[in-house]
């Protein structure tokens, strides 16, 4: 028969253990203020590009309208991308290595296989809205889009990704109804909402 | 007290077996060598341990091969949930009651 300080022991790794065997814990809370600074430089970089020297409020999509403005926008969004995601992965890389866990592991596989079918999806379906020059609609399909990723992706990841999910979704719906307003929603929801949940993340879990 | 003690499961008593039962409980199912990353115990211990869960019936296993190696995952079943259910109440009562 065993101690009682041996049963608490067994229920504390009851515990960890099935909290480390679904969450990918290597997640860094830094990556997401990272990404939040690079959408807040894209998004400067987008309001130069369709509305400098005007405010950037109103409704003023009319301006986009060449062809090449089309074309840097574009490039400007998958710049940010690429750096947010070479810098989550460097980072969860390093994480992973201070924990002694295998970044890709079965929960890893998974929580990419949840992220990338929603947002690919609206990934293929804003390029379909931007061949049929429906730009107006551009930024909230992609806070939708990216809010419910997160969702689906959150039950193998921390909390605050679900809620940062139900933030982004919520900005996207009220973007929509707001039309003109969209490059300060999408800098709030990729910019400003990241480097939030970011620091708590980081606060809570990486130090 | 001795009542107690009657819940806990004797197979489960063993805290690798109890840590593999954790992780596959939480999850639908898990291959042999992420179980053995997370667990952290050799090839041998983690493949005897799992063979008692599975000779208790609490465990069940699928083979196949991924890229020509063998890939063995593995699942609870209904049996495995509910014991291991009783054993964690049995586990939370004793540590609770010795609180008091």
């Amino acid at each position: 028969m065993k101690e009682i300080k041996e049963y608490e022991k067994d229920l504390a790794s009851i515990r960890t253990m099935m909290e480390r065997s679904v969450k990918f814990i290597s997640l860094s809370g830094l990556s997401g203020v990272l990404s939040g600074i690079y959408a807040l430089a894209g998004a400067l970089t987008a309001y130069f590009l369709i509305y400098y020297p005007y405010s950037p409020y109103g409704f003023q999509f009319y301006f986009l309208t060449q062809e090449t403005v089309i074309v840097k926008l574009l490039a400007t969004a998958v710049a940010v991308l690429v750096l947010s995601l070479g810098t989550g992965y460097g980072l969860s890389l390093q994480k992973a290595k201070k924990l002694g866990v295998p970044i890709w592991n079965i929960t890893s596989r998974q929580l990419l296989m949840d992220l990338l079918i929603p947002l690919a999806t609206g990934g293929l379906f804003l390029l379909i809205l931007i061949s049929w020059e429906y730009y107006i609609i551009v930024a909230p399909t992609c806070l939708v889009f990216y809010g419910l990723a997160l969702i689906n992706g959150s039950r193998n990841t921390y909390d605050e990704v679900k809620y940062l999910g139900l933030t982004e979704i919520a900005l996207g719906l009220t973007s929509a109804l707001l039309p003109g307003y969209s490059l300060l929603f999408w800098a709030t929801g990729f910019g400003v909402m990241h480097i939030v949940y970011g620091t708590a993340m980081h606060y809570r879990y990486d130090r | 007290m001795k009542n107690l003690f009657e819940n806990l499961d004797k197979v489960l008593e063993h805290s690798v077996r109890l840590q593999i039962m954790s992780v596959l409980v939480a999850n639908d199912s898990y291959d042999f060598n992420s179980l053995k990353d997370i667990v952290a115990v050799t090839d041998g211990n983690l493949a005897s341990n799992l063979k008692s869960l599975e000779k208790e019936k609490y465990i069940t296993f699928t083979k196949s091969f991924i890229d020509r190696k063998p890939n063995t995952r593995y699942k609870v079943t209904d049996r495995g949930r509910i014991v291991f259910k009783k054993h964690i109440d049995a586990l939370e009562a004793l540590v609770k009651q010795q609180k008091k």
